[in-house]
């Protein structure tokens, strides 16, 4: 099962190194990994999706690192998660239209257009990214990038009170 | 008034005022203007002839007086061969801070001469580790680095610096308030857990202290005796622990593990409650996990964090300080025994004594030779009473001294247990001599062990650091040829050194040393005597050793506890 942990790291030069060395020394298999600062720039933030399993050993491997000051694991309905990717779909004339609409109901955003290929941008809910792919397939997928997982966890009010404007998650 | 110094000046100021003594090491191009200032400072500088040798100087100073050793090396191979030291640092978390030269910040990524990765390289094998890109961090970075060996769970610490950052200069300022916002160890442990290790330990019938080398690093011998004694708890200590009570102790049951006694092993085997503090379930501890101690429910004392629940799941898990742990376990155990009666351990107590009588550790000395190694051991205890630092390397006359050498105090046993590095014993008796000049340092050392290191036998004499080393020649690398009797049909791939080259004596004396040799066991005493007499210069004592003896009890890699075998017989 995949867990995503959100770990607040000291803004120092390379601690993602850090971080990459020691998952690959304790053989933890990373699924994805996402960096950036937070708004205090002296702190980053790495968002890392993980299959566990033992993810107890794996948050108290993090917090060993010195430059480590808070490991959160995200509970799956208490955290907003987003992944960007952009993907190329084959589309030549006859089948732009086509593309185009499932594009929108799933609030895919063409970047790119060619002779032959059309580029989507699509930011959401790792889930919905996959069921956008899915049905993209069918008119074959050139290429394919993916951000990696970035994840808050929910406000407190959100929590119990109103649904989020927000699509999914 | 503002003081301009240069970057090495800096650093050698920022060690003296880390009380610094004594850093062992070997120059180089790019940390050559650090060594210019070592010049002028109080700082004793210990040429060592390897940098392995001198960062195992630093790990054996480290052991003999508690503090923090010092290595200084420059860049590329410098820092390379510091790796193995490292790594053997922080598998046995010894305080240790490395200092390495690095090319100069315009040619770093360059390929430049002597230039290697070594923050790359020494991530995975300290603690932490630095890049210095300005001379003004040196005082900050300094302070932080010593701050980082010594507490929470020790380590070894490297900082790189670049040679242009040396020659620098920089308005000297001191360490300003350490900035490690994530870097928080616990020291004492959560009362609730307190209350319930004990609820444990009152309610328990078959306990054991499995003491470890945190007990060690933590000072806390005289708590672990007292609580010990207080809770009527037996205690086995691990190849780090040993001598964190004294093996004369009534409770006391010496050594566990894979070369374990046969009362160590199985008191922990067939125990209800571990009492588990500043030890980490070592595989050469449980074998096969799956059924180590199957009964034991587990107390887990540890100021790693990670440590706990890593290998064995803990019931009464315990983040602190193994000496504040275990003054609050005893607080607690006191305040319990005024309203309860402390639990009679008679009979768990008469079965571990029974043990000890039906199997104690056992060597025949044949009077006509040839020599056993724990025959050299007892005679070197008897001889100095006990009152020395053993320094062992890696193999078979490491778990025998381990086995036969009584230990009556914490910090004199120094030995590479995590890694297994051979080669350690040599080196590391240096760094203990020049840590506690006034203790006889006898390394008993392997002679493959001591062919991988001899030559800091040099630096031992012309340092004027009096070491002995008793090298037990049985001409084969003895722990392997022994896996190779028992598992490999007896076919002796790779493992015969030879007895009679090199010729061990020639090669002492042409290092500066005293050779002595004793091929008889009638030898043994005299020749002992004879090198304990010396005390103007290293000796090196040769043992001719039964090529043939092997070490037992002895439990099979992965095999479990319950199987150990008392001799070889034991295997089929």
């Amino acid at each position: 099962m995949n867990h995503v942990i959100s770990v607040l790291v000291e803004n120092k030069p390379g601690v993602l190194a850090r971080v990459a060395s020691m998952f690959a020394r304790r053989a933890f298999n990373i699924h994805s990994l996402a960096v950036g600062p937070t708004a205090d720039p002296l702190f980053s933030r790495i968002t890392i999706v993980i299959d566990g399993p033992d993810m107890e050993q794996i948050i108290k491997q993090l917090y060993k690192l010195v430059h480590t000051v808070k490991v959160t694991e995200m509970v799956p309905g208490d955290m907003v998660q987003r992944e960007v990717m952009l993907l190329r779909v084959s589309a030549d004339r006859t089948q732009r239209g086509e593309v185009l609409d499932a594009a929108g109901i799933f609030e895919a955003r063409a970047v790119d257009v060619g002779a032959s290929t059309i580029t989507f941008e699509m930011s959401d809910d790792p889930e919905r990214l996959a069921d956008f792919l899915e049905l993209m397939k069918p008119y074959g997928v050139v290429d394919l990038a993916k951000s990696g997982r970035i994840a808050l966890g929910r406000d407190a009010k959100s929590k119990n009170g109103a649904k989020p404007t927000l699509r999914s998650a | 008034m503002t003081e301009t110094l240069t970057g090495a000046q800096a650093l050698i100021r920022a060690l003296e005022l880390e009380g610094v003594e004594v850093a062992f090491g070997v120059p180089g191009g790019a940390i050559l203007p650090a060594y210019d200032p070592i010049l002028d400072s109080p700082i004793r500088h210990v040429l060592a002839r390897h940098e392995q040798g001198a960062g195992h100087m630093a790990s054996g100073y480290a052991h003999a007086t508690g503090r923090v050793g010092v290595v200084i090396a420059t860049s590329g191979p410098g820092a390379t061969n510091l790796v193995t030291p490292l790594q053997d640092a922080h598998m046995d978390s010894i305080p240790v801070v490395a200092i390495t030269g690095q090319v100069a910040t315009g040619s770093i990524g360059n390929d430049a001469f002597q230039e290697a990765h070594t923050w790359g390289i020494s991530m995975p094998c300290t603690k932490h580790n630095y890049l210095i890109y300005h001379a003004e961090e040196i005082p900050d970075v300094i302070r932080e680095a010593f701050h980082l060996a010594s507490t929470g769970r020790p380590g070894p610490v490297l900082v790189d610096i670049p040679k242009d950052i040396l020659a620098a200069t920089m308005e000297w300022h001191r360490a300003g308030k350490l900035n490690l916002p994530g870097y928080k160890p616990s020291t004492r442990g959560h009362p609730r857990q307190v209350a319930s290790a004990i609820d444990l330990i009152l309610e328990a019938e078959q306990p054991v202290i499995y003491a470890g080398g945190g007990i060690i690093r933590a000072g806390a011998s005289a708590e672990l005796r007292r609580f010990a004694e207080a809770a009527d708890l037996p205690v086995v200590t691990t190849l780090m622990a040993r001598g964190a009570i004294p093996d004369s102790h009534p409770l006391a049951l010496g050594m566990p593990g894979m070369h374990g006694n046969y009362t160590a092993v199985t008191a922990m085997q067939q125990s209800d409650l571990l009492v588990t503090i500043g030890a980490r379930f070592d595989d050469r501890v449980t074998g096969d996990v799956a059924s180590f101690a199957p009964r034991a429910k587990v107390i887990h004392v540890d100021v790693d964090p990670a440590e706990i629940g890593k290998v064995r799941a803990a019931d009464v898990p315990i983040v602190g300080d193994a000496a504040a742990v275990l003054d609050q376990l005893h607080e607690e155990l006191q305040g319990r025994l005024k309203n309860q009666p402390a639990p009679d351990r008679q009979a768990w107590l008469a079965t571990l004594a029974a043990w000890q009588e039906a199997h104690p550790l056992h060597y025949d000395q044949d009077p006509d030779g040839p020599i056993q190694q724990p025959y050299v051991i007892e005679e070197l205890h008897r001889l100095t009473g006990g009152e020395a630092i053993v320094v062992a390397g890696v193999g078979q006359h490491q778990m025998w001294t381990s086995q036969y050498w009584g230990f009556e105090r914490p910090n004199t046993w120094i030995n590479s247990g995590g890694l297994g590095t051979m080669g350690y014993a040599v080196p590391a008796a240096v760094g203990a001599k020049a840590g506690a000049p006034d203790q006889i340092v006898f390394a008993i050392d392997g002679d493959g062990c001591f062919q991988m290191t001899m030559q800091e036998l040099i630096t031992a004499s012309t340092e004027h650091i009096p070491v002995k080393i008793a090298v037990m020649n049985n001409g084969w690398f003895g722990m392997v040829k022994q896996w190779q009797k028992l598992f490999y049909d007896e076919r002796y791939s790779g493992t015969e050194l030879g007895t009679d080259i090199p010729d061990y004596v020639k090669l002492a004396e042409a290092m500066g040393c005293v050779g002595l040799r004793a091929d008889h066991p009638d030898e043994v005493a005299p020749t002992l005597e004879k090198a304990l007499a010396i005390n103007d210069r290293p000796v090196v004592v040769e043992f001719r050793c039964d090529p043939d003896a092997m070490v037992f009890p002895m439990v099979p890699a992965g095999g479990s506890n319950d199987d150990i075998a008392l001799g070889p017989e034991d295997l089929t």
